[in-house]
């Protein structure tokens, strides 16, 4: 059985239509790329599976639950963490701190918290920062900090809002290792939003694409970039270069 | 065993530091324990009595607007229920005001409930707005509502000193040592708070409310927590002043003027900080009443000059209050 399931999940805002009836499946252990151009609907489809945003119509079902009409810390209690497309660490707090919070879900005592936070900050290789604030450190540290975050209320699903979005790219092979390894390490199941076409295809199992609010592509990462539609929408149908034997798009 | 130790040392401070901070609060508590016996003048012990429950009202403000980051503007609320509810059963039914202190604080924290439910769907500014109407509709209920001794107030009936009936005249001092028992206990509330999960729980839900539900944390539920804890001791204040004073009206339990200064108190001292409300209230009451004596009177009003003046470079200079000026200073 899937982890994740979305069926039919819509959302307007108005009249504007930011998914439309969106379907896939989340399969457990896998990592799943979530592709497409600006205003595609990837982040609101994330707000929608995490509680922030209830869906105008659909189901969206997490292992036995249904988790629409839940609020976002009941959907992160039933096992999915989350980052934020635009980071949103705990400014006032310390590196650590952030971390803590997090992990006193598990441990209400702070100092056992403070350790289980520390073995997430050497993961994510900020233990030498723990003490600093929150708000000295750089952009690719923030969203370092977060993965630790989310990582530290122990979810089975996680999802990553660009994080590599205004990285340094020297750090994102950096960043591309800890997400395997949490993989590898802690059974973790991903669904990955990536603007960085090089990052989602070495990384993905499987591609979901969308655009303008819709699934356009569902598959292994090599079968979606050749899809007609997906390379329409990220450049306009002038670069669909028809393949041997197929009619080009319409 | 090692890492403990240091996991230890860096919640806590190191330890010269923490030493130091010991000394600090062992002067602190003989100093509050010998001021009745130093200072005999009457004016001087209703001054020091006045610091100590602005104090503990500043610190339950603190708990709600510093700690958790939701600013109310409506506290008097809390301290006006406090207030009425045990002088009320005290003259229609005679129940002991310690009693009465105890109900008062129930009905304010399930009152602080009911006005928080509806109003922590308001963020920010809209909050605070919303709380100074509530406080507003009920300060104008207070006033026309007959039963409680409408705008006249209520005097509240005299009796032989003691304890048990929370009265004394002929030596005030009981009650400073009443005001410091009460806030000492509302400054270790705070002092636990600050050190435990829900502490951390609300610098979270103060600092990012969306972060802190991605991470498990439902912000309504200890939105209300916090509301509950500052109102409980706004009340327990409001029942002591009505014992002090023994006379209460709306304009002087629940006026708006009341709320803002327990903001200003703990604004100046430090928002979020234990000690922040304790300086506040230490500093800023009795600048208030030695300006008043010395430039106040007929028209002048030179000492709300400045009252003001003090605040407006406090806002702008150092917002983090002056426990959070000494932090900084400290760390250099």
């Amino acid at each position: 059985m899937a982890l994740l399931t979305l069926q039919g999940v819509t959302k307007r805002f108005g009249g504007l239509v930011a998914n439309n009836n969106v379907s896939f499946t989340v399969e457990e252990g896998e990592i799943l790329g979530l592709i497409g151009p600006n205003g595609a609907g990837k982040s609101t489809l994330f707000e929608q599976i995490t509680g922030f945003y209830p869906p105008t119509a659909g189901r969206i079902r997490f292992r036995d639950h249904d988790l629409v009409g839940l609020r976002p810390d009941q959907v992160n209690r039933l096992g999915i963490g989350r980052t934020f497309q635009k980071v949103r660490p705990f400014l006032g707090m310390t590196v650590i701190e952030n971390v803590m919070v997090a992990a006193m879900q598990y441990d209400p005592n702070p100092v056992k918290a403070r350790r289980d936070a520390r073995t997430f900050l050497e993961i994510f290789e900020l233990a030498d920062k723990q003490d600093t604030g929150a708000r000295s450190l750089s952009i690719g540290e923030r969203k370092r900090l977060e993965m630790a975050r989310a990582m530290a209320t122990k979810p089975r699903l996680l999802l990553l809002d660009e994080v590599t979005g205004g990285v340094d790219q020297r750090t994102i092979p950096m960043l591309l290792q800890l997400i395997s390894r949490l993989r590898k390490e802690q059974g973790l199941t991903l669904v990955v939003i990536e603007h960085n076409m090089r990052v989602i295809m070495s990384i993905s199992d499987r591609i979901v694409a969308l655009h303008l609010g819709e699934v356009i592509a569902d598959g292994p990462p090599a079968q979606v970039v050749k899809e007609h539609r997906v390379i329409e929408a990220y450049l306009g149908d002038a670069f669909v270069v028809p393949a041997a034997g197929e009619v080009p798009g319409r | 065993m090692a890492t403990t130790g240091t996991v230890e040392a860096t919640t806590h401070g190191s330890g010269s530091r923490r030493t130091f901070g010991l000394i600090l609060l062992g002067l602190l508590v003989a100093v509050a324990l010998a001021f009745p016996i130093v200072f005999q003048l009457p004016y001087h012990r209703d001054l020091a009595i006045k610091v100590l429950l602005f104090a503990m009202l500043a610190q339950a403000w603190n708990i709600l607007a510093g700690y958790c980051g939701q600013v109310s503007l409506g506290h008097a609320v809390f301290f006006g229920t406090g207030a009425y509810t045990s002088s009320v059963l005290q003259m229609a039914w005679g129940v002991n005001p310690w009693f009465g202190m105890v109900i008062g604080v129930v009905l304010a924290v399930a009152l602080s409930q009911v006005i928080g439910y509806p109003c922590f769907r308001l963020r920010g500014h809209y909050f605070a707005i919303a709380t100074i109407a509530i406080g507003e509709i009920i300060h104008t209920l207070a006033i026309n509502w007959e039963f409680i001794g409408g705008a006249r107030g209520l005097t509240l009936p005299i009796q032989r000193d003691s304890l048990a009936a929370f009265q004394f005249h002929s030596t005030k001092y009981l009650y400073y040592y009443i005001i410091l028992g009460l806030m000492s206990l509302c400054f270790y509330i705070t002092w636990r708070i600050e050190r435990a999960r829900l502490g951390y729980y609300l610098k979270a839900v103060r600092e990012d409310g969306a972060a802190a539900q991605s991470v498990g944390i439902s912000i309504t539920k200890y939105k209300l927590m916090a509301m509950a804890l500052s109102a409980g001791f706004m009340a327990a204040g409001g029942t002591f002043y009505a014992q002090y004073v023994l006379y209460l009206d709306p304009d002087s339990v629940f006026p708006l003027s009341l709320s803002i200064l327990v903001c200003l108190l703990t604004v100046v001292g430090g928002t979020g900080t234990l000690w922040g409300p304790l300086v506040g209230s230490a500093l800023m009451l009795p600048l208030s009443e030695f300006t008043r004596i010395k430039w106040g009177g007929t028209g002048s009003a030179v000492d709300l000059l400045i009252y003001g003046a003090l605040l407006t470079i406090m806002a702008v200079f150092q917002p983090a209050g002056l426990v959070g000026m000494f932090r900084r200073w400290g760390r250099r």
